[in-house]
């Protein structure tokens, strides 16, 4: 067992109430099990409290990449949220604490 | 085949001055861009403008155009830039005077007019995207609604002889955008190159971000030299190739990495990114190293533009109120949540009105609230924070009362503390048939 954070780097980003967070392989080896393992349930179970709305997963298998889409995830929008970082900056590294299964050499 | 070099100069309004100056003397540009208009600052500056009808523009544009201006007239580097915000007009005047006061009186200056589209949307009544309502159902509380404009008029403006062109609300790509069009005259039906025109755009609006910048993790990714990043120049050839490259010698790197996490930042879904010039395509961009901080990106495409035209709308939303103070040393913790409870029960008892509560410690559970952070071991330090949203900046200011007066009437060695007040100006965004924005180029008249 090992952490999304040894196989994987991460970019958070926000658009009105909707944060999004890339998901990108070191190495391309380990796309396949980005894939399999960072689910939008896993995903959406880690930021229970924190995403409201649903979560969508796309794929970029060119860049090796995830690109989760988590609307309702910014207390309501950047500029009107309560939260000490509005924009959601931070949440990247919370998804980079993600627990991986089986990394094959 | 031919090429261009773009420098982009900044990445939010309150950027660094100084990696555009580098980028100016030593980039070997032909257009520097800066990109410094956020979310609500239209709003923002819409509201100082009816306090100065010549205001309205972004604050920091004398200080930026006075350090850049020198480089850029004697290398002939040509400057786009939406630091115009809700007044344009007057920022392109103020930068002729300061070009003038510079012995750069030749310099030609343009400014792209007509992103304010409120009488528009008003007449429309059109419908908010974020929440139920609409434009005229916001009444008094509405502020301003400007379009997301296109890259077209700023090519206008560069192909009728400007050195200067100065918009208020477009999108970023676009500012980057509108110089290859000018330059390797780009048809607006090409999509794409407008999409892979779009990705060298996308790659480059956020300056720094892309050349280490918001990247750095030490012992995963390290970044040498962040205190004098150096700002991107993005290669752009006629054909719509792209290499993003940097300053030799200056902070910062150009990886594959860096590359990756801007073309997905703030993206949804990639294959749809919607731009007012075309529908952006990045899922079949490919990303490779050359040679050290050269990265070829490749495949960007693009579909035809949609019908209508995103518009920010900016209102009066409501006010925040809040304070904070800390606590430190042996059971710091305890008493944080102590005084959590005890701001809690004096907002009840004293009936603050406040549709929504945030009640946390920062260092423990502020940033991803209590079911995301991991029970932490005892912090040395904690600082309490208490914020509530309420309909009055009255009712606001009396949050951040009841947690200074833990001064006194709280646990014990509290420290620190802090409050405030505001009003929140939010936007949202409503859709525009394109046709009702009328996007103009006007010169300043040269004395």
């Amino acid at each position: 067992m090992t952490r999304l954070r040894e196989i994987a780097h991460c970019r958070t980003g926000d658009k009105g109430n909707t944060s999004n967070i890339s998901v990108i392989a070191y190495d391309a080896k380990h796309y396949p099990l980005l894939l399999a393992q960072v689910t939008c349930a896993r995903v959406k179970a880690l930021f229970a409290g924190v995403v409201e709305g649903e979560v969508v997963r796309y794929e970029l298998p060119n860049i090796a990449a995830l690109n989760f889409v988590m609307s309702g995830a910014l207390g309501g929008g950047v500029t009107r949220s309560l939260a000490l970082d509005a924009h959601g900056k931070s949440l990247s590294s919370a998804l980079l604490d993600l627990e991986i299964e089986d990394i094959s050499p | 085949m031919r090429t261009i070099r773009i420098g982009s100069g900044a990445g939010y309004s309150g950027d660094r001055i100084e990696p555009a100056v580098e980028l100016a003397e030593k980039g070997d540009l032909q257009y520097l861009v800066f990109e410094c208009l956020g979310e609500r600052t239209v709003a923002l500056a819409q509201q100082a403008r009816m306090k100065n009808p010549q205001g309205g523009y972004d604050p920091l544009l004398e200080q930026r155009m006075r350090a850049v201006l020198p480089a850029c007239a004697a290398n002939g580097i040509k400057i786009v830039t939406n630091m115009g915000a809700a007044n344009a007009g007057a920022a392109a005047r103020r930068t002729a005077e300061i070009a003038k006061s510079l012995g750069l009186s030749s310099l030609k200056i343009a400014a792209v007019i007509g992103d304010d589209v409120l009488d528009a949307c008003k007449d429309g009544d059109l419908p908010i995207m974020e929440f139920d309502g609409t434009i005229k159902q916001l009444g008094n509380r509405l502020l301003s609604a400007n379009a997301y404009l296109g890259a077209e008029p700023i090519a206008q403006a560069l192909s009728s002889g400007a050195d200067i062109v100065i918009t208020g609300r477009a999108s970023d790509p676009a500012l980057f955008l509108a110089p290859m069009i000018h330059a390797f005259g780009w048809a607006m039906d090409d999509w794409n190159l407008l999409g892979q025109g779009t990705v060298a755009g996308h790659l480059l609006e956020c300056a720094g971000q892309i050349t280490g910048g918001y990247f750095a993790d030490p012992g995963y990714k390290d970044v040498a030299g962040l205190a004098r990043l150096g700002f991107p120049i993005g290669e752009v050839g006629e054909d719509g190739s792209l290499v993003i490259t940097k300053v030799a010698g200056s902070g910062g790197a150009v990886t594959a990495r860096t590359c990756k996490e801007q073309l997905l930042y703030e993206v949804h879904d990639p294959r749809r990114y919607l731009q007012p010039d075309v529908v952006a395509d990045f899922s079949e961009v490919t990303v490779e190293e050359i040679a050290p901080d050269r990265v070829r990106i490749s495949g960007g495409r693009g579909t035809r533009r949609t019908d209508t035209l995103k518009v920010s709308v900016g209102y009066v939303d409501s006010f925040i109120g809040e304070g904070q103070i800390s606590y430190a040393g042996p059971g710091a913790l305890a008493r944080g949540r102590l005084a959590l409870e005890i701001v809690r029960e004096r907002l009840e008892l004293t009936g603050v009105a406040a549709s929504e509560w945030r009640f946390e410690l920062v260092g423990v559970d502020s940033l991803h609230g209590p079911e995301v952070s991991a029970p932490a071991s005892e912090p040395y330090e904690v600082r309490v924070r208490v914020a509530g949203r309420t309909e009055s900046l009255g009712e606001a200011v009396r949050i951040g009362n009841e947690v200074e007066t833990l001064y006194t009437n709280g646990p014990a060695a509290g420290g620190g503390a802090w409050k405030s007040a505001r009003d929140v100006v939010a936007v949202a965004s409503v859709l525009l048939p394109r046709e009702l924005a009328k996007p103009q180029v006007r010169f300043v008249e040269t004395s």
